[in-house]
């Protein structure tokens, strides 16, 4: 059976196949790829059905909900309004316009001054010096306290007799008096501001400074070697290298600082005045505290919308770079 | 020549000194209202009064005692709720690793139809924040199916509302994680499960006894990340959990502060739960800051 085999004109290649042997291996290895195969889906599956129900399915009813008077408990079933909750919302909801505009001057004053601390502290903890670890270590302990832990702590700071007057008080020899922060409609959003901002601006740091150490140091040598002062050196090196950082930091803190929600719950509820309401507050108080499950739905929708803008101008600006 | 080296070294010598003072007075502002958090829940109410407008705030003296914190665990099951906080947090983070990394793996590393289309699908959920479905998710987790045992029999009900399933279930699977797995699990050499497989190791094998324990940084990094917000959860338990012994340590602490003006004690119950994840923190903080920098790698 073998002799014949080393005497053919096929000797030294790959001993032929009888037809069956090359069906069993045909079928082998397609049932080992049909094995793969399920054991894939098998192995996503759990995560992929946990993350249709409790994501996009959500997703989904945000958008069907807010079409309808869904309430949260109601023996009858949701009822088709149209576009009844938008026009409530646009036309006959005051309280929604002002927490639009909260939201947005919260964001619009959160974004670039935490983007811009934190890379001020990026940099200031970038330098080669001992203990700066510790210092990086210290600005980021905020982050790591629970923001409600935080909102109530700055809710005494904030009092009238509290620490920030009483620092007010000392630094100026009694000249300036300080107000009853989260009392008064013109300063409790400020006040509000200031505490997000002194929480969170320790996580973006260490965005940026992960970012600035993807800069090569040859660069900055090159830079000293033809007369660069630190400026110039920030400018024409640090900065450019940061691009896709700064997008990042920004668009992050845009959509956090969009979701404003726990410091207004436990600081103001909204208050005083509606001065510090926002709309996914105004969409809690909506959709569950008084149980308008399809309007709140419609509010959350709107707050998905400007997410997704923010999202697509980030898209925009990092095509842009390549 | 030396004059001049010298005159460098000085100035290089000032701008060190310039920058230890200007860290050190931002970490103070950083600093002082945790340290007069820890130091007021040590002192009662009228000391922490009359102790504001000076620097005593900050300085443990006076009458110090663990009163408040008595006080605390007389008035409210703070126990329980620490209790709810750990199983919900150790829940959500370990199922999360399993079930996050197994999708990992499957993503990266094995040929399934529609794996391309799922990856992006995961990707594109990654900009859905919490906040905008959150509302719609309790009316859709009111409707849920559950299991409940009445008198001995198993019976089936409708409504995930007050339970602890309702706070664990919704945050195991996590498209971060997954696509930080998928990252990290594409990374380790293929070959080894080309080898493995010629050796009979079913894939299930491959992920537990081969993939796994090379991608311990990882595991790491999505336990931190998932960490965090299953321990600082507000306002979902806010919305979905009233019965007061299955509440947790954050919205525990909110009803606990509406009903009481005691700021001694408030300080107590904020002093409480903020120690044991500041302890975390500063014993892994290399681990945690690298996850930080990992989580920023995604833009």
């Amino acid at each position: 059976m073998t002799t014949p085999i080393s005497t053919s004109p096929a000797a030294g290649l790959p001993v032929p196949e009888t037809p069956r042997q090359a069906g069993t291996r045909r079928a082998t290895r397609g049932a080992a790829l049909r094995r793969e195969r399920r054991t894939g889906l098998t192995m996503a599956a759990p995560a992929l059905v946990l993350l249709l129900l409790f994501l996009i399915l959500p997703v989904l009813l945000a958008f069907g909900l807010s079409f309808t008077n869904a309430r949260l408990i109601s023996p009858n079933p949701p009822r088709f309004v149209g576009l009844d909750n938008f026009l409530r919302a646009f036309t006959s909801d005051p309280v929604f316009l002002r927490s639009t505009i909260n939201t947005f001057v919260f964001a619009a004053v959160v974004v670039p001054v935490q983007a811009g601390l934190g890379l001020l502290l990026a940099v200031l903890v970038n330098q080669k010096i001992r203990g700066v670890t510790a210092f990086r270590v210290i600005y980021f302990i905020p982050v790591v306290t629970s923001i409600v832990v935080v909102s109530i702590l700055w809710r005494f700071m904030y009092q009238p007799d509290g620490l920030v007057n009483n620092f007010i008080d000392t630094i100026t020899f009694g000249a300036l008096q300080g107000t009853a922060w989260l009392n008064n409609p013109d300063t409790a959003l400020g006040a509000i501001i200031v505490l997000s901002i002194w929480q969170a601006v320790g996580f973006h740091m260490l965005i940026w400074l992960s970012g600035l150490q993807t800069i090569p140091e040859e660069l900055y040598e090159a830079a000293r070697m033809d007369g660069a002062s630190v400026w110039q050196q920030f400018v024409n090196v640090t900065w450019p290298g940061l691009r896709s950082t700064m997008v990042f930091v920004l668009v992050t803190i845009t959509i956090a600082a969009l979701g404003l929600f726990v410091q207004i719950d436990v600081m103001t509820q909204g208050g005083p005045v509606n001065s510090t309401t926002t709309l996914v507050y105004h969409a809690v108080r909506k959709g569950y505290r008084e149980q308008e499950t399809g309007y709140g739905a419609t509010i959350s929708l709107i707050f998905f919308v400007l997410v997704l803008l923010v999202a697509l101008v980030q898209r925009y600006l990092t095509r842009d770079k390549d | 020549m030396t004059a001049a080296t010298l005159g460098e070294r000085d100035v290089r010598r000032r701008h060190k000194i310039g920058s230890y003072v200007v860290m050190s007075a931002i970490a103070v502002i950083f600093l002082f209202p945790l340290v007069f958090m820890f130091v007021s829940s040590l002192k009662p109410d009228a000391q922490i009064l009359s102790d504001v407008g000076s620097p005593r705030a900050f300085i443990p003296v006076g009458d110090i005692s663990l009163e408040n914190y008595f006080g605390v665990f007389d008035r409210v099951p703070v126990g329980r709720f620490l209790f709810n906080s750990i199983l919900v947090t150790v829940l959500t983070v370990g199922l999360g690793l399993i079930v996050n990394s197994m999708a990992g793996f499957a993503l990266s590393r094995l040929r399934w139809r529609g794996r391309v289309l799922v990856l992006s699908v995961v990707i594109a959920t990654l900009i859905v924040p919490f906040e905008t479905i959150a509302v719609p998710m309790v009316y859709w987790v009111s409707k849920l199916p559950t299991l409940v045992v009445e008198g001995g029999v198993l019976k089936y009900d409708f409504g995930w509302l007050n339970s602890y399933h309702v706070q664990i279930v919704p945050f195991i699977a996590n498209a971060f994680s997954i696509f930080l797995f998928t990252q990290y699990f594409s990374t380790i050499p293929k070959s080894l499960d080309e080898a493995a497989r010629i050796d009979g190791a079913s894939w299930f094998t491959i992920y537990r006894r081969i993939v796994a324990p090379l991608a311990g940084p990882a595991f790491a990094t999505v336990a931190i990340l998932t960490f965090l917000p299953a321990w600082n959860q507000y306002l979902w338990p806010l919305m979905v959990v009233q019965q007061e012994e299955l509440r947790p340590v954050m919205v525990g602490m909110q009803y606990f502060f509406q009903l009481n003006t005691a700021w001694g004690e408030v300080m107590a119950y904020t002093s409480l739960i903020t120690l044991p994840v500041l302890l975390v923190f500063l014993s892994f903080q290399r681990a945690f800051v690298s996850s930080v920098a990992a989580s920023g790698v995604k833009g």
